[in-house]
């Protein structure tokens, strides 16, 4: 594993990916904003929670491009299109596992069978995201496709 | 069966409707606008599920005291059968493992011996598949990953009770793995839990006036309208009970319109719910982000789009077809709404003193579209399929769209707003509607521009503080409102075409007469006369639906609505209000409030 190589092109996707997340919700594609969700479960002050989101996400981003590292390597070496299929199998387990389950792991996120006790919290994802938008999974993939394709491309093992 | 035969239970996320006849004929899972378990309501063969006497029996029910749990009693000749129906509940850190949702049925035999007789059939679309009876889990339906099961301590059939047998029935739905609720002991464990979550939730309310029945009973059927995931409140569990008997009028109200908002704020917010009004204007800022700053006119429990609307085959209440599912109202222009969303979230802003940046973002965005287009004709709040017109009460609204805007910049809530410009077009719309609304003719506010129909919604202008309601206009126009749209005591239509389409007396327009009368429009004892003639159409338990029959004074449209709810919760309060202004005026130091 090309340490160097990971920590570059790591960051770099990871940024990608969390501009590509935010610039969809702030074009009114979704409302999704996987930053915002990582940074409320830390703090309720909305506005810090984008700020400490943004940072978590980052980091998140970076450590999680290590798993595609090792599947690069597993699977003969990095090229674009092994990143992007990579992404896809990643977008699907986050929209179908990871939403889902999302209530049970946020402290401020109301789960689907929550009732009739009301708190402001944030809604629930729902399976695919769907509950924050019809497209939402759409840009996921492609966020999480994006993601793997610049690791792919240019990761040097 | 009647709509006003029927009572509403649920659990803060889906409802049914219990009839007096022992079924539960309406009842849609895993949400409100999920397709029905138990369609009865709009077509008999559409399913349903009754538990009560054979023999004929003489009927009464309520509400036990400040809850959802309806108790139906039915007296035959040889005894009294008591039926209790509710969705059970609970406070969130005691529910431990429990079903998606579970609405349980008790029996007990009070007196003599009873015949009963118990059958289920949820509806045949969604459960084309026949149930597998099973020795202890009972009679189970499962159409993909959901499962419907219904446990008992009797089976389905007919039973004799004799005095102080009782029964007890589960009917759960999972998505996912079942959990199996035990029945017994347990089943009156969870209505004992239901009912004390239900009176600590009632018990919450600040209302002590001297209409706290009918308040409480509104509060408590807004509540069950909540959809407690996400904070929205939708118009009523129902879709296409007509608001004329077969004539087509009948649409899905099972979404959640934005034009019901600034009216559902001031109801929980004054009754002292400020978690529900923080969740639902959380919800509101929420559902909006995706089309800000357009507003779409309906949006569904967690902010989307609802369905396109189609129809359905079915025989539909009382005949009048056809059911329609999902609603085509989405993409109206109606600029009413902004100022509905920026009032409701400008009284949440009274109470916590702060709004983030991006919800001030939002509300600078919706100040912005406001002067922008407020000049442009519409739809309005009545959603007419015919053309767009420059309506009085959107003019209104957007006066006060920009009016709470700029109070919310002056006390330092939602900062960098451009106040000259917006302060120039309140000004302007002001000066538009005084020109251009008002008939000195008819000595009244017009429905629209260039049209001489009358609509009972311009008496919000006091309401919204956009006139006094003291003022010799707003008398006026009361006046020439109880002429034209009067059908009945305490009745009114909401426009002049209400006459020729034949549909009913729109019922919070005689909230919103209350509320002008209340506000200084009239005297207190005539508010209150108006007031309580409105009620007096409620049915045994307490619930409205959108409209009445003028003539058979029978409820018609969705029911229960929301709207109207809220509408007599805030005629209730501003009777109080104008209750104690008159008491301040005879007594000013009995008067001071603590």
């Amino acid at each position: 594993m090309n340490v160097t190589s990971w920590v570059v092109w790591g960051f770099a996707a990871t940024i990608v990916l969390t501009t590509l997340m935010a610039a969809s919700q702030g074009i009114g594609l979704t409302r999704m904003n996987i930053p915002y969700l990582l940074g409320t479960m830390v703090t309720a002050d909305r506005d810090r929670a984008k700020a400490l989101g943004v940072l978590l996400h980052v980091i998140n981003g970076w450590i999680f491009s290590i798993v595609y590292i090792f599947a690069f390597q597993a699977w003969g070496g990095p090229t674009w299109w092994k990143g992007a299929a990579i992404g896809v199998v990643h977008a699907g387990f986050v929209l179908a596992a990871g939403m889902p389950t999302m209530p049970g792991m946020h402290p401020r996120m109301a789960s689907e069978t929550r009732g009739p006790t009301v708190v402001r919290q944030l809604e629930p994802p729902g399976f695919f995201g769907l509950n924050y938008g019809y497209r939402t999974p759409l840009t996921i993939a492609i966020a999480h496709v994006t993601f793997g394709v610049i690791l792919g491309a240019f990761y040097r093992p | 069966m009647r709509i006003n035969d029927y009572a509403l239970i649920g659990d803060g996320r889906s409802a049914a409707l219990v009839s007096l006849a022992g079924s539960i004929d309406w009842l849609c899972w895993p949400r409100f606008d999920s397709p029905p378990i138990f369609g009865a309501l709009l077509d008999r063969n559409a399913g349903s599920w009754r538990i009560a006497p054979v023999d004929h029996a003489r009927v009464t029910r309520h509400y036990l005291d400040d809850t959802n749990v309806l108790e139906t009693r039915f007296e035959t000749e040889r005894g009294m059968l008591v039926l209790v129906d509710l969705m059970t509940v609970a406070r969130e850190e005691d529910k431990g493992l429990v079903p998606d949702h579970e609405l349980l049925r008790h029996v007990r035999c009070e007196r003599g011996e009873v015949d009963i007789a118990i059958s289920i059939d949820p509806c045949p679309a969604l459960t084309a598949v026949q149930p597998k009876p099973h020795r202890t889990l009972g009679l189970r339906w499962q159409t993909g990953s959901r499962l419907l099961t219904l446990r008992g301590d009797l089976p389905v059939g007919t039973a004799r009770l004799r005095t102080g047998d009782t029964a007890s029935f589960s009917l759960t739905f999972d998505e996912g793995p079942a959990v199996l609720t035990p029945l017994g002991d347990h089943a009156r464990a969870r209505i004992a839990r239901s009912v004390a979550w239900w009176q600590a939730w009632a018990g919450r309310a600040s209302y002590v006036g001297s209409d706290r029945d009918r308040v409480m009973r509104s509060a408590l059927a807004i509540k069950l309208m909540g959809f407690a995931p996400s904070g929205a409140i939708i118009a009523a569990p129902t879709t296409s009970l007509p608001e004329r008997i077969g004539a087509g009028m009948n649409w899905d109200y099972r979404y959640c319109w934005l034009r019901d908002a600034s009216f559902t704020a001031r109801a929980l917010l004054s009754l002292g719910y400020v978690d529900e009004a923080a969740a639902f204007c959380s919800w509101l800022v929420h559902a909006t982000r995706l089309t800000s700053p357009e507003l779409d006119v309906i949006y569904n429990v967690y902010g989307n789009k609802p369905p396109a609307e189609r129809e359905l085959a079915l025989a539909g209440f009382a005949g009048s077809r056809p059911v329609r599912f999902g609603n085509a109202a989405t993409t109206q222009l109606q600029l009413d709404m902004y100022g509905e969303v920026i009032d409701a979230v400008s009284q949440l802003a009274q109470v916590t003193g702060e709004l983030d940046l991006d919800t001030q973002r939002l509300l600078r965005d919706f100040g912005d579209y406001v002067c922008a287009h407020w000049q442009l004709a519409d739809k309005g709040i009545w959603e007419p399929r015919g053309p767009a017109e420059c309506r009085t009460h959107s003019r209104v609204l957007c006066w006060v769209a920009l009016d709470r805007l700029l109070d919310l910049c002056e006390r330092g809530i939602v900062e960098r707003v451009d106040v000259d410009k917006l302060a120039e077009h309140r000004d302007a719309i002001r000066r538009d509607v005084e020109i251009n609304a008002w008939d000195p003719e008819l000595g009244c506010y017009l429905s629209a521009y260039g049209n001489r129909d009358l609509d009972a919604n311009v008496l919000l202008m006091s309401w919204y503080g956009f006139h006094p309601a003291s003022s010799p206009r707003m008398r006026s126009t009361y006046e020439r409102i109880c002429q034209r749209l009067g059908c009945g005591p305490g009745l009114f239509y909401r426009y002049d075409d209400s006459k020729l389409s034949g549909e009913g007396a729109f019922w919070i327009c005689s909230f919103w007469a209350v509320e002008h009368l209340a506000m200084g429009g009239g005297t207190r004892r005539e508010a209150r006369r108006l007031f309580d003639a409105a009620c007096r159409y409620a049915n045994d338990v307490g619930l409205m639906a959108e409209e009445v029959d003028p003539l058979t004074r029978e409820p018609l449209g969705n029911f229960p609505q929301a709207y109207t709810h809220v509408g007599l919760i805030s005629a209730a309060l501003s009777l109080e209000e104008a209750g104690r202004s008159v008491t301040a005026q005879r007594n000013p130091e009995k008067a001071v409030r603590p």
